[in-house]
């Protein structure tokens, strides 16, 4: 089991900031020093661009760089070659939706569901407008579960694409992949998944899900902002158009505009890229991978249930998905506003998220358009969640307005 | 006088009053006929979404009007400006919006010419709240402006 006072050790927040709760992670992660170390020894000890210098300094970074690849592809397993480099999750699936947007035409269905992040469903919105694609929801539970038999009843011959989360960001629930991608594929459609809230948490097997396209961002996960990774089958890739063209990207070109660009996934990293960020991302696989994944979900699946179980004995506190087993606890204060309610929290040195977590459809399953979102990750403690209860339970709207005298 | 001064001092008194203004907002009711105008406010940052409407006419600020959801001080906010603004003229309005905007900026105000909007006056240390302070007092400036254009 962790040792999470060891590991609250690694993460200097913590030392700088006596007393904050941090129940955000779901929205960002805090960083180890080991990937703070990485990012700044780019900075002190190794600065180069990649691809491009012919000195020791540069062919260290090109190591690096393409070595995180592998790292990935490690923790994901996939092939390096199928690691594709991005700046966040959302760049990940426009690249995925933009790309394979020549291959769709009109009436084709995109199929999702209204727990999606903006991040899943604005890219898809964009080919409805441009492309007359047409989008479809699968049913789902009141705490945003989707059944097999409801996801089968959905899929017809006119889905192209099926673009689901992993594990949704709101209400934490986890969409049966494997069985999706099975049902998915019968029909020949293209299995896109939005893994920002998954692989932080879980072990997460790209070829046993047998996905094509999945996404996630390193800043979730321990890494730097500003860098998330594609991962693609590689017998797709060659049919992805890429979204930028660029520098890095290309082998030859002419005058006359004849472009010939290098292999995938190369060929979708337009532009130099964020080296440090990359190196520290690597960084962070290596710790999240000396922890181990499956160390990492036990202990919070057991942290979430204790937290649950607290949770449920307060008066004031209805909870929104205390079925689900992962992601985050998220609530709503009787009476009280989301946002109050976040700042009386704040006042009690916790952060936590309030209003709609970027779902902005989600309400059509839940009925409520607002709630607060408490994020649990590896670092976090019992004592914790003890202390938060305690202030949870002090949540009421003279509370919440108290904070300003 | 020198009685409701003292009480505008109680942080008792000015939170009962933010309490009061949300749980019952004063002219919380959109009319439909032609005469007001509406100005609709959605925070990007936040769910905060309101609709102000206002008649101006001659120069003076006959009726203001708001509904939507939104925070306690966003609400609480708003339902004082509609008290403090409605039947002053432009020129007094925008007196009073200046005093506003500085308070909820941490300068120096008129509390005088505040009156029971002073209750906001901390706002300001939450940087994250301010925008919920005004949003309705940005409404009625627009629409005060429009009012000027014609």
């Amino acid at each position: 089991m962790i040792d999470v006072e060891k590991i609250r050790n690694d993460f200097p927040m913590f030392a700088n900031n006596p007393g904050l709760i941090y129940f955000d992670s779901a929205a960002t992660s805090l960083k180890p020093q080991c990937v703070i170390d990485a990012v700044t020894r780019f900075y002190t000890h190794h600065t180069s661009n990649v691809h491009r210098g012919d000195y020791d300094i540069a062919a260290l970074n090109d190591r690096l760089y393409d070595g995180c690849r592998k790292k990935v592809a490690g923790f994901i397993n996939c092939d390096p070659e199928e690691v594709i480099y991005t700046h966040n999750i959302s760049h990940s699936l426009n690249q995925v939706s933009l790309g394979l947007a020549h291959t769709l035409k009109q009436g084709d269905v995109v199929l999702t569901s209204m727990a999606e992040h903006a991040s899943d469903l604005l890219p898809w919105f964009a080919l409805a407008r441009d492309h007359g694609i047409r989008i479809e929801y699968v049913p789902t539970d009141s705490q945003a579960n989707i059944s097999v038999s409801d996801f089968e009843k959905a899929m017809h011959e006119g889905v192209r694409i099926v673009a689901l989360a992993h594990v949704t960001n709101v209400l934490g629930s986890v969409n049966p992949i494997k069985e999706i991608a099975e049902i998915a594929h019968r029909y020949g459609a293209i299995v896109v998944v939005d893994g920002a809230q998954a692989v932080p948490h879980m072990k997460v097997d790209v070829k046993d899900l047998d996905v094509d396209f999945y996404g996630f961002s390193a800043h979730k996960m321990c890494g730097p902002g500003g860098v998330g990774v594609l991962y693609g089958k590689k017998q797709l890739l060659n049919d992805l158009v890429p979204v930028f063209e660029g520098g890095d990207m290309n082998a030859r070109f002419n005058k006359d505009g004849e472009v010939i660009y290098k292999n995938p996934p190369v060929r979708f990293e337009a532009g130099t890229p964020n080296i440090e960020g990359i190196i520290g991302m690597g960084a962070a696989i290596d710790y999240l991978m000396s922890i181990g994944m499956d160390e990492i979900e036990a202990y919070e699946k057991q942290l979430r249930a204790y937290f649950v179980e607290k949770m449920k004995q307060l008066d004031n506190i209805e909870l929104l998905n205390p079925d689900n087993a992962s992601g985050p606890i998220t609530f709503n204060a009787k009476g009280v506003f989301a946002q109050d309610a976040a700042g009386y929290l704040a006042s009690q040195n916790i952060a936590v998220r309030s209003g709609n977590h970027c779902a902005k459809i989600l309400h059509e399953i839940t009925g409520t358009d607002q709630s607060i979102r408490a994020s649990l990750y590896f670092y976090n403690t019992k004592e914790e969640v003890d202390r938060f209860v305690k202030a949870a339970a002090e949540i009421s709207l003279e509370n919440a307005v108290g904070i300003f005298f | 006088m020198e009685n409701e001064k003292s009480l505008l001092a109680d942080p008792e008194v000015l939170r009962e009053l933010i309490l009061d203004h949300y749980q019952y907002p004063h002219n919380h009711h959109l009319m439909q006929d032609g005469t007001f105008r509406s100005v609709h406010m959605a925070s990007d940052s936040c769910i905060d979404d309101i609709t102000v409407q206002s008649v101006i006419e001659n120069g003076v600020i006959r009726d203001i009007r708001f509904d939507g959801v939104a925070c306690t001080i966003s609400t609480a906010s708003t339902s004082m400006m509609t008290d403090l603004l409605i039947g002053k003229t432009i020129d007094e309005a925008k007196q009073i919006i200046h005093e506003y905007m500085n308070m909820t900026d941490g300068k120096p105000y008129d509390e005088e010419m505040l009156e029971e909007a002073v209750a906001l006056k901390n706002v300001y240390r939450q940087a994250n709240r301010i925008k919920c302070a005004t949003i309705g007092w940005k409404a009625i400036s627009q629409m005060i402006e429009e009012s000027e254009e014609k």
